[in-house]
Formats: C-alpha cells, sequence, structure tokens
C-alpha cells in the first residue's frame, strides 16, 4: 500500500496537467526505511516526448547525490501517460529499476490540461513484475 | 589504478548488499572487468554486444561517460565512479 499525503497527489497531478501532452516525470523523496513520501522533486523529461519518458542524465546523478546526503530514497517514482491508461507500459516494465519504490502513474487522456477527474494508480515493479496496490491518501501533514 | 565505485540497489545482489566497492582498472573497460571478475554477473547489467547499455548511466568524477570516451575513458587512482540506472519509461 501507498500512504500519500493529499498535498503531494495535487503536486503530481498539477505537474502531470502542466506537461500533457508529454509525459511528466519525477520523484518523491522520503527518509531511508521510513517508506513514507515526503519531498516533492518534479524532474524534467529530457525525452519531452507524448510516449517515453527519461530523467536528464547530469539531473539524475545531482537527484541521488541529494538524497544520499539526506538520507532518504525515491519512495515514489512518477510518471504520467498522456493517451494511455494509468497502467505501466511495456517499457515502463523492461525498465523499472527500484524495486523498493512505488511506481505511480497519473493519466491525462481525459482532461488533458484541464481541471477535473483524473486517474492516478500505484504498482510496484520487481523483476518484470507488475503488481497493484492500494492509494491511502491521508490529510497534509497526518 | 584503484577506484571506488558506487552501486545501485538494484546491482547489489551482484556486491553482496554493498553500497560501494573499489575496483582496478586504467580504463573504464578495465574496471567493468575487474567488477565482473569480482562480482559475476555485474558486467552483462552494465554492457551488452554495442558497449554500455543504452539504460545504464556511468559517471566518472560526476561526469555522464557518453559525454567523455565511454568505456575507453581513462580513470586516475583516486578517481570516483557511479552507476546509476536510467529513470525511464514509456
Amino acid at each position: 500500500m501507498l500512504r500519500i499525503s493529499r498535498n503531494l497527489i495535487d503536486d503530481m497531478v498539477a505537474h502531470a496537467r502542466a506537461d500533457h501532452p508529454d509525459e511528466a516525470c519525477g520523484v518523491i523523496a522520503g527518509p531511508i526505511d521510513s517508506g513514507i513520501p515526503t519531498r516533492f522533486v518534479p524532474m524534467l523529461n529530457a525525452a519531452r516526448s507524448p510516449t517515453f519518458y527519461e530523467f536528464d542524465s547530469t539531473d539524475l546523478l545531482r537527484l541521488y547525490r541529494d538524497m544520499d546526503d539526506r538520507d532518504e530514497v525515491p519512495v515514489v517514482i512518477y510518471h504520467s501517460h498522456t493517451a494511455t491508461e494509468a497502467y505501466p507500459s511495456r517499457t515502463d516494465i523492461a525498465l523499472a529499476s527500484e524495486p523498493d519504490a512505488h511506481y505511480v502513474l497519473i493519466s491525462t487522456r481525459e482532461t488533458g490540461s484541464q481541471e477535473g477527474p483524473f486517474e492516478l494508480r500505484s504498482f510496484r515493479i520487481v523483476d518484470g513484475e507488475v503488481a497493484e496496490e492500494e492509494v491511502l491518501v491521508v490529510a497534509t501533514g497526518d | 589504478m584503484s577506484v571506488d565505485v558506487r552501486i545501485p540497489t538494484i546491482l547489489r545482489t551482484y556486491t553482496g548488499g554493498e553500497k560501494a566497492v573499489t575496483a582496478e582498472g586504467a580504463t573504464l573497460a578495465e574496471v567493468v572487468a575487474d567488477l565482473e571478475a569480482n562480482h559475476p554477473g555485474i558486467g552483462e547489467r552494465l554492457l551488452d554486444e554495442s558497449g554500455l547499455r543504452r539504460f545504464v548511466n556511468i559517471y566518472v568524477n560526476d561526469e555522464d561517460v557518453r559525454f567523455l570516451a565511454g568505456l575507453d575513458t581513462a580513470i586516475a587512482d583516486k578517481d570516483s565512479i557511479t552507476i546509476l540506472p536510467a529513470v525511464a519509461g514509456g
């Protein structure tokens, strides 16, 4: 199960809408071993594509250095799908490389850049196996 | 040349859980070969028949080796090497 505060959900959805129709991507870091996402880190999609995302390699190194310095791990790795459902694609599964992370997908296919209903789902992806998990949204600060 | 190599979570199964290991080599290719000699299986996760795998990033002193000389990048004593899998998908 992913337990996450409302404001972090709002941050991810806002990022996905802002970058639509390209895919948006980023991380929510949290203290090692806590399993709690706390620090929202939107990343640039270096691919600037509606069908692919990739963190810029220099940004990626800086991100991991920052997390190391803060004793954090990437609790959530999120990205958006802009024309398909919020479910990991074959590419997502093949490239997933953080077995301890929650992979959050947001779909903007219904409303694009606009406000409105959205799809947001969370998955574990380990050794090519996808397991969906419940998302428990708690009030900010809880 | 003896260098520290930082290992990402997903490859620590090859290093007995260690986050960093030491390796030897005058070029990055030699360092990878030394890693494979001491941690069998890790080499295949870093290289394919065409060289460095597309979705693996290796940095020498914070510089992506794709902007240096790739596997031919010269390694000096006390350099630091970081391996990070790309965060990417479709």
